[in-house]
């Protein structure tokens, strides 16, 4: 069968941390709190949520999600009913939400919140009513204020999304729902199925959407009375809930990072101070990251990528979310100063203040942002450093110059599709007030990116084999880079994008494989574990 | 980007926002606290918030929305406990005010950013001597170069504004945290000083 996730902007951009959690089969909580279980069809670009994920999440979410868990197992196996019945058809309603988001997320819609034109699969049984087993959901592009669908078509966008679209989705139509009012339901029905199959028939390019509302008053009173929410701490979801609120895969990256500079560091590795230099390291950070989240509430809510934060969807109180802020970065910051050396408690320290006071205010006030925020995520990887070395080395200046190069081609490419949602928000960012700033500043880091390397070998940090080797890398960025140069649209802009997710990770690795061997006065001629022989493509010396 | 477009709007410099500008949207302020807190939840079906939702009586929490379809933002229903404090009061009140503060910034936003993206997207469409809509009927759109000015002349139109928004969200959000603080705290105080009674108690009765 083929898995199912969520349809949601955030997978466009890969990076936030709710991607993560949209890859699991989630009830009930997509977009917005729909209590009917709702499984939806995830736009898989070559986001980093994973299928195995997805899967482990499945049964994790069986587990966790009790009350659920019955709804859960109906609504999969209705599924499962509705695609042995008809896969073909399945699959058509799944296939138009391909690549879809690209183009909507540059639609002008108020109701960002609202999944406005993700096609939900909704499966819902009935018992009582017989005729209703599995029902298709499209939720409106909702135009009682006088604004249409703008669509921003980019040729080569649209053109995908012709060819992936054979279904035409008369997307501002409301489709469907209350399983729950039976007689609403019966009515709404009908005229339901005539908009699938037209749906079906049509066939045709999606920039337009016809405006047919279905759904009657009552129905959609009823469906919005059904979302709220009682305000209570659900134990269950916490974890969940903490996840995101520390943007856990934001968190794990900048541990890693951490954890590379502590690796590169010239000095007998210590696990101890390796294992409490990264825990520190990643309380800190999800300190960071909830105490922005604490700020940013109302232009998290008018943002697609960023509106299914805890915080917006009322999960927890502010004042929780400033709880968990301090018993992490409390802890953190003292295991920091305390166990490891105090330099580094203070890099820590150093770095939440950054971020929360500074990057996050001036976000909306200057474009400088960027560059602050590139400082930001310098500064773990001199943290690791330092956690070893006690030191602010040469060479953990040119680990957090790597950090600080990258930022600039992943956060531009991110912001460039985003340009929409930045301006509404308010948000001043290079991509939307100077784009063609955007676009050099990328390229020009991205170049960087090469010389860094070309450093490693003078400064005593990797051997002269580490330049050759990331040279392929760094000149497929460097490449990517110039071609959003040239081109600076959307599908440029993703591919950037989508390389730097994984190009850091893999510069790193490769330092650590041509990391320098420490020849020190005892005679130790290898260092720690941690540096294992050069790929074999290096030419040995 | 043609020069059409570019003619259109001016300015660049990495700070246009005069900070020091005129503060404060009174307008906003006045707005909101014409809505600003009641204690009953039928009170919260006004014009602007659609949902007449009514929490059940026996519910002892707050309870949360969907997002209004103007302003994004959840409404929340507060729920009033019998002895309620006089902080907590307060508490209340300052979130509900706060939230539509919130909600009338949003809403005007956004209606506003949407009227002037259509108009920018006429005006252009215009220039180019095309039509609002083309041959199948669909409306025609710009290219994302295109918009970009616009956006980029919204964000330089409403700076000065954005500014002040945030400077009083922050400000709210930093009062709302700390009462919500005062009252927790106070709240496990008196939990413990009535467990502490009752002990003291206890063996006397």
């Amino acid at each position: 069968m083929r898995h199912l996730k969520c349809a949601c902007a955030v997978c466009l951009t890969g990076s936030d941390s709710h991607a993560q959690t949209r890859s699991k089969w989630r009830l009930a909580t997509c977009e917005e709190d729909i209590r009917e279980p709702a499984l939806c069809y995830k736009n898989m670009y070559k986001s980093t949520c994973s299928r195995l994920t997805g899967l482990v999440g499945v049964s994790v979410n069986q587990k966790l999600f009790g009350r659920n868990a019955i709804r859960n197992h109906k609504s999969a196996r209705s599924l499962l009913q509705m695609s042995r019945r008809d896969p073909s058809q399945w699959i058509h309603h799944l296939n138009f939400l391909k690549r879809q988001y690209v183009m909507r997320s540059n639609n002008a819609l108020y109701q960002r919140a609202k999944p406005k034109q993700t096609a939900i699969l909704t499966v819902l049984e009935d018992h009582r009513d017989d005729g209703m087993d599995s029902q298709i959901r499209q939720v409106p592009t909702i135009d009682h204020v006088p604004m249409v669908t703008d669509v921003t078509p980019q040729p080569e966008t649209t053109t995908t999304n012709m060819t992936a679209t054979p279904v035409s989705s008369p997307v501002s139509t409301v489709v469907a729902l209350a399983v729950l009012k039976p007689p609403s339901s019966k009515t709404v029905s009908p005229p339901q199925t005539k908009v699938v199959s037209s749906a079906a028939e049509s066939g045709t390019e999606m920039l337009e959407v016809p405006h047919v509302q279905v759904e009657s008053d009552e129905a959609r009173e009823a469906r919005l009375e059904r979302q709220w929410k009682e305000l209570k701490v659900d134990l269950a979801e916490l974890p969940d809930v903490y996840a995101k609120l520390s943007k856990i895969k934001l968190t794990a990256l900048v541990v890693w990072t951490a954890a590379a500079g502590f690796a590169m560091a010239p000095v007998p590795f210590d696990p101890a101070t390796f294992f409490l230099a990264s825990l520190g390291t990643g309380l800190a950070s999800c300190t960071a990251n909830s105490i922005n989240q604490y700020f940013e509430v109302p232009f998290d809510s008018n943002m697609n990528r960023t509106k299914n934060r805890p915080l917006v969807r009322g999960q927890i109180s502010p004042l929780h979310a400033v709880g968990f802020a301090l018993v992490c970065g409390v802890p953190g910051i003292t295991l920091l100063t305390l166990a490891v050396n105090p330099l580094t408690g203070a890099l820590g320290a150093l770095n939440i203040f950054l971020y929360t006071c500074c990057y996050t205010p001036l976000k909306r006030l200057s474009i400088i942002n960027t560059w602050v925020g590139a400082v930001v995520g310098a500064i773990p990887p001199i943290m690791g450093w330092t956690a070893a070395t006690g030191a602010l080395d040469p060479g953990a200046l040119l680990l957090g110059g790597f950090l600080y190069c990258w930022q600039f081609p992943h956060f531009n490419a991110l912001s460039w599709n985003l340009r929409e949602d930045y301006s509404r928000g308010g948000y001043r960012m290079m991509s939307v007030t100077h784009p063609g700033m955007c676009k050099r500043v990328a390229l020009r880091h991205s170049l960087g990116l090469i010389g860094l390397s070309a450093l490693g070998p003078v400064l005593d940090v990797t051997t002269w084999t580490f330049p050759l080797v990331s040279l392929p890398i760094n000149l497929y960025i460097s490449y990517l880079a110039f071609r959003f140069y040239q081109k600076g649209d959307r599908s440029s802009a993703r591919k950037l994008f989508f390389c730097s997710l994984w190009h850091l990770p893999m510069l790193l690795l490769l330092a650590l494989t041509c990391k320098k061997s420490r020849t020190d006065k005892e005679g130790v001629a290898k260092t720690s574990s941690l540096a294992p022989a050069p790929l074999p493509l290096a030419v040995q010396n | 980007m043609s020069g059409k477009t570019t003619g259109y709007f001016l300015r660049r410099s990495p700070w246009p926002c005069n900070l020091l500008g005129p503060l404060h949207m009174r307008r906003i302020s006045a707005n909101a606290s014409c809505r600003c807190s009641s204690s009953e939840p039928t009170k919260q079906g006004n014009s602007v918030k659609i949902s007449q939702f009514i929490p059940a009586a026996e519910s002892k929490h707050d309870w949360v929305g969907p997002p209004h379809r103007l302003s994004n933002l959840r409404p929340i229903i507060y729920h009033i406990p019998e002895n309620e404090t006089e902080l907590e009061k307060q508490l209340r009140t300052l979130r509900q005010e706060t939230e539509d503060w919130n909600h009338a910034f949003w809403t005007n936003q956004n209606i506003t950013f949407n009227k002037e993206k259509d108009a920018f997207v006429l005006s252009q469409l215009k220039e180019k001597g095309l039509t609002e809509r083309d041959e199948k009927g669909r409306k025609r759109a710009l290219n994302s170069e295109e918009m970009a000015v616009f956006y980029k002349h919204f964000l330089d139109e409403n700076c000065i504004r954005h500014a002040n928004y945030n400077k009083d969200w922050y400000r709210r959000n930093f009062t709302i945290t700390l009462l919500m603080g005062r009252v927790a705290f106070h709240s496990v105080w008196r939990t413990l000083a009535e467990r502490r009674g009752w002990k003291k108690g206890g063996p006397t009765t």
